[in-house]
Parts: C-alpha cells; structure tokens; sequence
C-alpha cells in the first residue's frame, strides 16, 4: 500500500483533512513534524493549507527553513511527488521548488468560496487521472493566492504545458488565470484550492477525489517502477 | 563592531499593490487630497556584529536575498552603519 506523508508545520491547519481524504481513497497516511530531518518511507509527500510559522514575513518564507524541508527537496528531486495546497503552494513557492510567487489578492479581499476549476494539463502528479478540459468545483480559501511571475517564466510554464488548472473565473488577480503550476519533472505541483475539503459529496463537491486520486496513482506507479 | 540596519522590504516596481491601492483611496475621504504612489512595504531593524562595514553590508545583502525578500516579487533598500545611527537609535 502506498503511504502519504502529510508535513506539519507549526500553524498548519488542514494535516488531518488531508490524511482523512487520502486514507479515504485507500491509502495510508502518516503526519511528519517539519522539525524531522527524514520524510520516513513515504511513496507522497503533501503541504498542507494552513498558516506555517504564522505566515511572518510572507506565507512561507520560515517554513522553507523547517529542518524538513531538505528531505522534501531531496524526494522532490528524486522524482517523488510533492503537493503543495494553500500554504503548502507558497512554501513550495517560497523553497524555490516551483517558480513565481503568491501575492495579496487583487482587491485586498480574502476569498472563502466554492470555485470551478478547469484542468489545463493531465501531465503532472495531481492531474494524471484527470483529463484536460475537465471542470472540477472546488473550494478556495486565501488573501495571498494571486499568483505572480515575470514574463519570461510564464511563457516557460505555458510553454512547457506546466499550467495544471486554471480559475473558470478568476477570483484573485491570479496571471493566465493560473490556480496550480507543475515543475519541469511535472513531479511537484501546487496549487491554491483544497482537494482534500472537497472528497465527499455532503461537502457539495468531490471532484477532489479526482485530484488526489491522482496522486495515489502517482505514487503507485512509482513504486511499480 | 555592532552595526545597527535598517531594511525596507517594498514591492519591485510594476507589481501590484492592494494594500496601497485601499490606502490611496481612502485618503480623499479623510480630506487628504493630492496623495499619490502610495506603497505598503515593511520595515525590518536589527543589529549585526561584523568587523567592518563592508562585511556587515554583505551579510546583510545575503540576509535579504535568502529570507527578507522574495525577489520573484519584491526588492529591498538596505541602509547600514553611522549614517542611519539616528534613524534607528532606539533599536539598543
């Protein structure tokens, strides 16, 4: 069976509707405390939403130095899938193991909302059981989700097909509409909407399952490899 | 030698600023008419001990490029040493 590692940073908020969703699909999870210097024997490594070190300084910003973060970019760059939700996105962000950054909402609003996401590439560890043109409603629930990059890298990730899911309607300022980016290897993924809150229908969505049954499927074909 | 710092974290230029945008037009209600270019930024003291000011400053260039800013989005001005004594006298 493969196992999920759910990092927890001090603030994190959503480690265990995380390990919920995914031991939902059938698969086993287990929290690491961010002072860990190992991941364990993990097949999936995911950063919870939350508010990591109290978001001082910028979202993220502390938490790339957590001690746990040398085994998250080791895994990363031994091919292991990595996902990063919310704040997990800006750490990622921040660990500079995905380009461009997340910025203050445009209109300084903080958005709490069901959001209808469209999949931009089934290319990448949290879209490969997905197809593209597939409408997934999820929720969103940041100020600083507005993502932000300079040209040149934007026309690299679109480019690349490196756009994992874009905002049907853009609710924060986000460029090209973007809601989740994939690295070059398509291996570490984050975005800013929450798969894990949305995996049972009396939640009013479960399109997440698809999401993060995707990333099972990852981590199982790497382990078959 | 402990040299006292001072670090302005602000926006690069062309990046957009809400939190200075909602400033900006909040000020004509309160009768400030004529303000412009508002910018929210942070401002950051400490102190550094280095054996000269030189290498104080380039710890501290270090200090931003790796934590204070995100260079993807933001710059930083740093003003170091006896000519900002004043500015930030009571840090100590």
């Amino acid at each position: 069976m493969t196992t999920v590692g759910v990092v927890v940073f001090p603030g994190s908020n959503c480690e265990h509707d995380v390990v919920e969703a995914v031991t939902g699909l059938g698969t086993d999870a287990v929290l690491v405390w961010h002072g860990d210097r190992s991941l364990g024997d993990v097949d999936a490594v995911v950063l919870p939403g939350g508010f990591a070190h109290g978001d001082y300084l910028r979202p993220g910003a502390i938490a790339r130095f957590s001690p746990i973060m040398s085994a998250v970019s080791d895994f990363a760059a031994a091919g292991g899938p990595v996902v990063g939700i919310c704040n997990g996105f800006q750490v990622l962000t921040e660990a500079h193991l995905l380009p461009g950054a997340l910025q203050k909402n445009a209109g300084s609003r903080f958005v709490c909302a069901p959001t209808e996401l469209v999949v931009a590439s089934a290319q990448s560890a949290l879209t490969c059981a997905t197809e593209v043109g597939e409408v997934l409603r999820l929720p969103i629930n940041h100020f600083e989700g507005n993502y932000t990059c300079s040209s040149e890298t934007l026309a690299e990730l679109q480019a690349e097909d490196r756009i994992v899911l874009r905002y049907v309607n853009n609710p924060n300022g986000s460029m090209d509409d973007i809601a989740g980016v994939c690295s070059a290897g398509r291996n570490v993924v984050g975005l800013m909407p929450h798969p894990e809150r949305a995996c049972d229908p009396l939640l009013g969505s479960d399109d997440g399952r698809r999401l993060l049954g995707s990333l099972l499927v990852a981590a199982g074909s790497r382990i078959a490899a | 030698m402990r040299f006292p710092v001072l670090v302005e974290v602000r926006l690069r230029p062309g990046i957009a600023d809400p939190a200075g945008a909602t400033i900006q037009r909040a000020l004509p209600a309160l009768g400030f008419d004529g303000v412009a270019d508002v910018r929210v930024g942070k401002a950051i003291r400490f102190t550094v001990e280095a054996p000269d000011e030189a290498t104080a400053r380039k710890q501290v260039d270090e200090l931003c490029e790796r934590m204070l800013a995100n260079p993807v989005i933001e710059d930083t001005q740093v003003f170091l040493g006896t000519s900002i004594r004043d500015a930030v006298a009571d840090v100590r």
